[in-house]
């Protein structure tokens, strides 16, 4: 079996398998441990509270201006990289046909040529991402394995993947099997590590603003 | 730290795995920006109890002690963190409005003084005060026992003191710190609740609204010291408590009181400034223009930004005609006065307190006002405070004084 067989075949059902249950098993965890009533009595209605989460999803996903003078530029830089992400993973016509071979249906590709300048610009935030993270006093005194594993392995992904669509530095079915095998790297990691925020950005957002809204406090 | 470990709830275990280390929650808090050194970036300061839950009971935690990735943390790593977790901590929840992942922070290093306490590392000053509160009621001994200064201020400002009626409408409490140094705030608690007319009374047995244990993190402490108080306005058949100026006891009466003593509590829990932007807004409560001039506001934390308390003090302020000018970071935005959560307390804080509190002073500065207003004693007391520290211009002054002096006609009652 040639590496890009193996890394697309039972590879990468074994890294599938690993993520479905590592993220179900990280999610159900949560359930095992207490929860607690708040018996206090609420200021805000139970739809209020709840209405109040769904708008902190929104209004979370920017600073709000008393903070943006401090935040604007490293929000900023965040967003930008995951967005190149999103556009280069979910936007490519290769991606989709994967993608499309998993969940049974497709969608439109963007053009080859505008996922290339894409690809590029995601790879230097990446780099202005890590340089951030070294010398920024408070990033650096938080970093540990898990913020530079995540991002060597998604930058892996990154990199392989531009090499396999440009044809430099090997033959395009070792490259496509680096890409696709440091992928499935991604897959097995993304449970263990701070990758699951995926999945926790969303509902995380929303329990605080409900809770708060709760109060009648401001989130 | 097994046991904070094993003891953590659903929601805290939560917000200790939504963390994905961005660092924006320093650029929130005062003790950062103040002094530009990491280590007082809001999520660190729960770091040993992160390292500990990750290693004891988070999802992967046999893997995590299998191949030694979090350590235990160690007695010298907590001593350390006690400077971070009370010295440089207000509990001010400014961090939780940050956060792009929604994280509670305040609500971590709440949790993390709790644990902190039970491994006997809550600063001294704190615990022999919630140790002195839990036992008799107050949180240091006084001169006269403070039903006879309650009574005292009464009769210096002659002024009605509702005590220990058998039953009653509202039950009054009062901040040990107006009965020490704001003699004038408990004498207007008592002036524009019988202008009102309502049916109140303070009770010897549970007369202090502050909580110490709620400070220094001792759980059973904070529950043992709220009950005290609960007993007291389910004894007269309190419809209403009514928490004084006092920031923190709200927020362990209004937010917390209830789930420590293990049941809602049989009556409603309503700040003193809240209660009459309530009467006011029924027609009850009738307010002359007060002559204060350009006048300034400092938003306390826990009763506005963590309680939601933030349109009745401007109602208040606007039904007296008060010409306002907001401070830069106002309502649920402003910064703390750096005095709350026990700070001012502990003596050892004072240069970093200090510190942090020239931003606040420039920013009520620059708002040009000549009158300086608040609706928590403690804040007040750490602006005077620095008003004696930095030789400042400025002097505090209480929403509620400033209430008592402009009422106008009789109360309908309540």
């Amino acid at each position: 079996m040639d590496l890009l067989s193996f890394a697309r075949g039972t590879g990468l059902k074994v890294a599938l398998a690993v993520f479905c249950l590592g993220v179900v098993w990280r999610i159900l965890a949560f359930a095992l441990l207490r929860i607690r009533r708040d018996l206090n009595e609420p200021r805000a209605s139970v739809p209020r509270s709840l209405a109040g989460g769904v708008l902190a999803i929104g209004s979370r996903s920017w600073p709000h201006p008393e903070f943006i003078g401090r935040t604007g530029a490293g929000e900023a830089l965040g967003y930008s990289y995951h967005l190149g992400l999103f556009v280069v993973v979910l936007l490519f016509g290769p991606h989709i046909t994967f993608l499309g071979s998993l969940f049974g249906f497709t969608w439109p590709a963007l053009p080859s040529s505008v996922i290339s300048v894409i690809s590029v610009l995601t790879f230097t935030l990446f780099l202005a991402v890590l340089f951030r993270r070294v010398t920024h006093p408070v990033l650096r005194m938080l970093s540990n394995f898990d913020d530079y594993f995540s991002w060597f392995i998604t930058m892996l992904v990154i990199v392989t993947g531009l090499a396999a669509t440009a044809h430099v530095g090997g033959p395009y079915e070792t490259l496509l099997g680096l890409h696709i095998l440091s992928f499935d790297v991604l897959l097995i990691w993304f449970p263990f590590g701070k990758l699951m925020h995926a999945f926790y950005i969303f509902p995380s957002r929303a329990i605080n603003g409900s809770l708060l809204a709760r109060k009648g406090a401001v989130s | 730290m097994r046991g904070f470990a094993q003891e953590i709830g659903a929601l805290s275990a939560f917000r200790l795995e939504s963390c994905i280390h961005c660092g924006i929650c320093a650029d929130s808090c005062h003790f950062y920006i103040a002094t530009e050194d990491p280590q007082y970036t809001p999520i660190w300061k729960v770091e040993p109890f992160k390292q500990a839950y990750k290693r004891e009971a988070s999802a992967f935690a046999p893997l995590v002690r299998l191949l030694g990735l979090k350590r235990e943390v160690t007695s010298d790593q907590l001593a350390h963190w006690q400077h971070l977790l009370f010295d440089s901590c207000n509990m001010c929840g400014r961090c939780s409005l940050i956060c792009p992942m929604g994280i509670d922070v305040a609500a971590l290093i709440e949790q993390a003084r709790h644990a902190m306490f039970e491994a006997g590392l809550a600063p001294q000053e704190l615990y022999h005060k919630a140790a002195h509160q839990r036992d008799t009621g107050q949180p240091e001994e006084s001169a006269e026992p403070y039903r006879a200064q309650l009574l005292a201020i009464g009769m210096q400002f002659d002024v009605a003191i509702p005590l220990d009626k058998p039953e009653a409408d509202l039950m009054l409490c009062v901040p040990r710190t107006d009965i020490e140094h704001y003699p004038k705030a408990v004498a207007a608690l008592a002036r524009v609740m019988s202008h009102l007319g309502v049916s109140c009374t303070f009770r010897s047995d549970g007369l202090v609204a502050e909580n110490y244990g709620y400070f220094a993190g001792g759980k059973a402490w904070q529950r043992d010291i709220s009950r005290r108080l609960i007993d007291q306005a389910v004894a007269c058949k309190a419809k209403i408590l009514i928490v004084p100026e006092c920031g923190h006891a709200y927020s362990a009466l209004r937010w917390e009181a209830a789930d420590l003593y293990g049941k809602p509590l049989p009556f409603k829990v309503r700040s003193v400034t809240e209660y009459l932007a309530e009467q006011l807004q029924a027609g009850r409560l009738k307010l002359g223009a007060a002559a204060s001039g350009a006048t300034t506001f400092h938003d306390p934390c826990q009763l506005v930004r963590k309680g939601g308390v933030n349109d009745a003090p401007r109602a208040l302020m606007k039904a007296m005609g008060i010409d306002l000018h907001e401070l830069k970071n106002h309502g649920g935005f402003s910064f703390c006065c750096g005095g709350g959560g026990g700070v001012l307390d502990i003596e050892r804080a004072a240069p970093l307190r200090y510190r942090t509190m020239e931003n606040k002073l420039r920013e009520i500065d620059d708002t040009g006002a000549q009158t300086f207003l608040t609706s928590c004693s403690d804040c007040r007391r750490t602006f005077d405070d620095a008003q004696a520290h930095f030789n400042w211009q400025k002097t505090p002054n209480s929403l509620l004084e400033l209430v008592a002096d402009n009422l106008i006609g009789g109360g309908g009652g309540a």
